[in-house]
Parts: C-alpha cells; sequence; structure tokens
C-alpha cells in the first residue's frame, strides 16, 4: 500500500464555505447521535409550556388586544415569545458546554486543527450546527402551533421564524466567544443565572414590557432578546410597524457580527498558542 | 523538509524554546529527546504549525507557517501526546471524519481508512467504540488517523509514553515501516531505546536549547566513553569506592547503589581496581547508551 504521500492532491487554503463544508460528516454523525434527545428539549418541552401558561393560565387572562400588543388572546400574545427565547435557549445550550467539551474534554477542536482546518472554519461549522438546530426546532414548533389559531397570516409566521432563527444565531455567537473565553464550566452558572434566565422572564416574552414601568421596559429595550421577541410577536400578530422592524433585525446582526469576530480571535488564542 | 534558524518560542515571559536551529531532510527518521520542559512539544507543535513562532525562522516543506499553516498542515500528519481520537464515534468514522477534514473524495477516504486498519492491525475493531479499546491500540488509531492523507512528514509526540512492552515493540515495527515506505519521521521521546531503535540523527534538548546533536552513534562516541564498567561495592561504600577508582576512567559517577566508570576499555578498569585490593561484590562493563549521553548532558536532577 502506499503509506508515502504521492497520489493525493490535499487541498492546504480554502474558501471560507470550503472549510466549513469539510465538517459537514461530522456533524451530520453529532446530529444522528443527538437528535432523539434534542425532539424531547426542542418539541415536547416548549409544548407544555404553552400548554400550561399559554392555554391554561392564559384561560385565566383577558385583556384588551391593546394590552397585549395587539394580539386577540394571552395564548397569541406569549407564542411568539415562547419560541423566541426558546430558540436562544437551544442556542445557549449548544454553545456552553458542548463548544467547551470541544476544547477541554475531548479535544475535537485540536484534532480538527491539526488538519488543514482554520479556526475560522471551525467557527462557521458549529455555528452552522446550531443554526440548523434552533432553525429546525423553531419550524417544528411553529407548524404544532398553527392549529391553535394563534397566526394571523401565512406569511407572518414565516418571517416570525426567521427572526427566531436570528435570535439563536445572536446567541449562540455572542454565547460562543463568552465559553471559548473560559477556563472552566463554572462560568456557564453565571451566564444562565444572570444572563439567561432574567432574559426569559424580562423580555417581553410573557408579558408586555409597558408593564415593567418607564425605566425597565427601556432596559428591556436593550436586551438582544427583547429585539427578537418583538420581531417574533409583530410579524405572527400581523401588527409590523416597519421602522422598528428594521432596528430590531439590525441589532440582532450587528450582535451576531460582532459574537462571530470575538468567537474567531478568542478560539484562535485559545488553540493556538 | 524542515528548516529551523534560531527558532524561539514564549510564553508571556517564560521562554520554552531559546533559540535552535534544526535541519531534517527528506526520508530520515528525526528524534527530538529531551527530559520534561525542555521545550520539545513547544517546537513539535510550532512544526505542526499550530503555534505561532515567536522569533527566528521556520520552513516546513520549503513553506512559512505564518503564511501557509493549512497549506503545510495539508501534508502533515500529526499525533499529539494525548490522544485526540473522537470517543463517540467508532473506529472507521474517526478515520473517515478526519479525513473528510483535508477535502478528500469520500471513496478515497473510505479505502484508505480500511487499508490503513489493516496497516496497524485494528481491522476487526473497525465497529468498535474508541472508549473500549486498550492505550495500544488508540495510539495505533491516532497514528492510522495522522496517515489518512498520505503525509509527506509524520510528527510524533511521545508515540510510546503509557504503552506496555508488547505494544511498544508493534508500534516501533510500524513506525519502521513507514521510514522504509519514504516518510520523513520526526518525533519526540524520553525514551532512550526508543530513539536508538527509530531515529538516524537527534538532537538532545534541555531547558530550551539544543545540547548536542548527532546520530546515535555519533552521540554515544562524542559524549561518553566506548564502554561502562559498574562496580557495586555495597550500601555505604560506593562513595569510597569511587574515591578509589577515579582516576581510571575518563569521568566517574557514585550513585547510591554502584559505581560508574567511565572508559574505552572497561574490563582493564576492573583489572585494575581489583590490583588495589578492591572487591566490589559485584561487576559489570557494558557499551555505552544514549542513556549515558543523555544524563551527562541533561544531568541527573528531576525536572518537573
Amino acid at each position: 500500500m502506499d503509506l508515502a504521500g504521492k497520489e493525493v492532491a490535499v487541498h492546504g487554503e480554502t474558501g471560507a464555505w470550503t472549510g466549513a463544508l469539510r465538517q459537514f460528516d461530522y456533524w451530520w454523525t453529532v446530529f444522528k447521535r443527538t437528535w432523539r434527545a434534542g425532539v424531547i428539549s426542542s418539541f415536547v418541552a416548549p409544548l407544555f409550556y404553552v400548554v400550561a401558561m399559554g392555554v391554561l393560565l392564559g384561560g385565566f387572562i383577558e385583556a384588551d388586544p391593546d394590552q397585549l400588543e395587539g394580539a386577540t388572546s394571552y395564548l397569541a400574545f406569549i407564542v411568539p415569545g415562547l419560541v423566541a427565547s426558546h430558540a436562544m435557549q437551544i442556542a445557549v445550550g449548544e454553545t456552553t458546554y458542548p463548544v467547551m467539551g470541544a476544547i477541554k474534554w475531548h479535544k475535537t477542536y485540536y484534532a480538527m486543527l491539526a488538519t488543514p482546518l482554520q479556526v475560522r472554519d471551525l467557527v462557521n461549522a458549529n455555528l452552522g450546527f446550531v443554526m440548523f438546530r434552533v432553525a429546525s426546532a423553531c419550524a417544528v414548533f411553529m407548524l404544532v402551533l398553527a392549529p391553535f389559531g394563534v397566526f394571523e397570516s401565512w406569511w407572518g409566521p414565516v418571517l416570525a421564524w426567521v427572526s427566531q432563527v436570528l435570535v439563536g444565531m445572536c446567541f449562540a455567537s455572542l454565547v460562543f466567544a463568552y465559553t471559548v473565553r473560559m477556563r472552566s464550566e463554572e462560568g456557564f452558572g453565571v451566564l444562565y443565572r444572570l444572563g439567561v434566565v432574567p432574559l426569559t422572564l424580562f423580555s417581553g416574552a410573557f408579558f408586555p414590557i409597558a408593564n415593567l414601568g418607564p425605566v425597565l421596559e427601556w432596559v428591556a429595550r436593550l436586551t438582544p432578546l427583547w429585539h427578537g421577541v418583538n420581531l417574533s410577536r409583530m410579524f405572527s400578530l400581523d401588527t409590523v410597524d416597519w421602522p422598528l422592524a428594521a432596528v430590531n433585525v439590525l441589532v440582532l446582526v450587528a450582535l451576531t457580527a460582532v459574537g462571530w469576530r470575538l468567537s474567531v480571535t478568542g478560539l484562535a488564542k485559545r488553540l493556538e498558542s | 523538509m524542515i528548516t529551523a534558524r534560531g527558532l524561539r518560542k514564549s510564553f508571556g515571559a517564560f521562554e520554552a524554546v531559546k533559540g535552535i536551529d534544526v535541519d531534517v531532510r527528506r526520508g530520515e527518521a528525526f528524534g527530538f529527546l529531551g527530559p520534561n520542559g525542555a521545550g520539545k512539544s513547544s517546537t513539535m507543535r510550532m512544526i505542526a504549525a499550530v503555534s505561532p513562532i515567536t522569533g527566528g525562522e521556520l520552513r516546513i516543506l520549503g513553506m512559512d507557517p505564518d503564511h501557509d499553516g493549512p497549506t503545510i498542515r495539508g501534508r502533515l500528519g500529526v499525533c499529539p501526546q494525548e490522544d485526540t481520537l473522537d470517543n463517540e464515534l467508532n473506529v472507521f468514522d474517526n478515520l473517515y471524519i478526519y479525513g473528510r477534514y483535508f477535502g478528500l473524495p469520500k471513496a478515497l477516504v473510505r479505502e484508505r481508512a480500511d487499508q490503513l486498519l489493516e496497516f496497524v492491525q485494528l481491522t476487526e475493531k473497525r465497529k468498535a467504540k474508541v472508549e473500549d479499546l486498550s492505550g495500544g491500540m488508540k495510539r495505533r488509531l491516532t497514528i492510522a488517523r495522522s496517515l489518512i492523507n498520505s503525509p509527506d512528514l509524520l510528527l510524533l509526540d511521545e508515540p510510546t509514553t503509557g504503552l506496555d512492552p508488547q505494544a511498544r515493540h508493534l508500534l516501533w515495527d510500524q513506525l519502521f515501516r513507514l521510514k522504509h515506505a519514504g516518510v520523513t519521521l520526526v518525533l519526540t521521546t524520553h525514551y532512550m531505546d526508543e530513539a536508538e531503535q527509530l531515529c538516524d540523527r537527534l538532537v538532545v534538548m534541555d531547558k530550551g536549547l539544543i545540547v548536542a546533536e548527532g546520530s546515535p552513534r555519533e552521540l554515544i562516541e562524542k559524549h561518553s566513553t566506548r564502554e561502562v564498567a559498574e562496580l557495586r561495592f555495597g550500601v555505604g561504600h560506593n562513595e569510597t569506592g569511587a574515591e578509589r577508582v577515579a582516576d581510571l576512567g575518563e569521568r566517574i559517577e557514585a550513585l547510591p547503589d554502584r559505581v560508574l566508570v567511565y572508559s574505552d576499555d572497561g574490563e582493564e578498569v576492573i583489572a585494575k581496581a581489583h590490583e588495589r585490593g578492591l572487591e566490589p561484590a559485584a561487576v559489570l562493563v557494558r557499551r555505552s547508551t544514549l542513556e549515558d549521553v543523555f544524563l551527562a548532558l541533561t544531568g541527573r536532577t528531576l525536572v518537573d
């Protein structure tokens, strides 16, 4: 057999897409291994939320559509927000422990970097996988919710879904950048307690942020999740304020770009010392 | 294949590699020897084009790792000190997925993966989980993985550390076959027998510098005597014994259990010792080994 290098032309420097695509087989096996667990956390658990909070708890809530940002029922109000915050939670889950594992415990990234792949390719492929996870989970979630009669148009939910994916990417890239700078998993406790939980509760997913009072309402408006919740809800309820939507999209895209940049620099510093 | 001039690597204030010159030629097996912390692994990581150099000059396969890192890595095989196999994947998939990172076509990777499993004698474990493999099997799989792209240059960082003698010898056989197939090998080790077995040329590193360079034979000739006489005077008597034979060799070492006399003629040392009325409990004459060179150059003090 030919143990010495002769016949195979190995391509070195690659474009941004080629590098990420070469990891397709790897992420495909990760998906095949984890999708069953993903079904539970992605679809079943949030469905319980919708039933418990939207249908059962929401049954006690009777409010004027003006107070519910245009929603005709509490269920219709809460659903777009729940899916958006769910997108955030999937993204955070996929970019905390799994990313630390690839650096620290399984050393997957080290093995990858010994090949022509570059740090940039690792980040792109990993975030690409998270995007797929978020997009598929939110798509199924939205389809399951359609029969509840909470959407006001056919195209609105599609754009709402796109904005949920955007929320996911925003958090995935920011948290990825955070994780690659963490030495131990203790930092994740802080992230969840001071980041994920308060954002979930106070970014307008469960109640209109107007209820927070003028000062806290503005604080809520500064959080990335609110921009996603707002987009998701405006599209779902067909109450789109286009200039505001543009601001929401711009904020999410800008934060994603910043997070991506910090992820690449942070991971390079960590792995290529 | 590799040229380094004044190569340096610092981590903050700590200088791991303090300016070394290295030349590795095509087809040879080249070794970096040294105690822990000598800078071997830092040097290997720079050669693997994953760790930027701090100073000096480094060319790998004629290319600059700063600019051509991915291209260089495409032609290298890397067998790291710590296994970086994917425990979640089976044996075959570890090879297959790694091969895909090089942009090799699927069919080709599958074919090579099976050939390599044959080569490292893991064909029967093709579908086994990596977790269930022994240490020796994991190391062989790592070597198979490092060969998936038919590399021009294979880097092995302490390839047999932690393996039992059977596993080590099997691995040596395989590395020997690779060398004969024309693969240039660069390895680090702190096992002298390994270096003697495998390396055509080697450098001894200590505290970030190269302290000796040459073939195992040359190093022994240059830094040690042809033979070593070992005299055991019994516990507590070795120090005094050493003083009385001090002039018989080029160099003397008194250890707690024995006295080493470095000389080109060991038998003569023992004969003269007997003439002086010394009666060591046991004597032994042996050829100098690389281990003698190593200890002479890097000392017996433990560095950790």
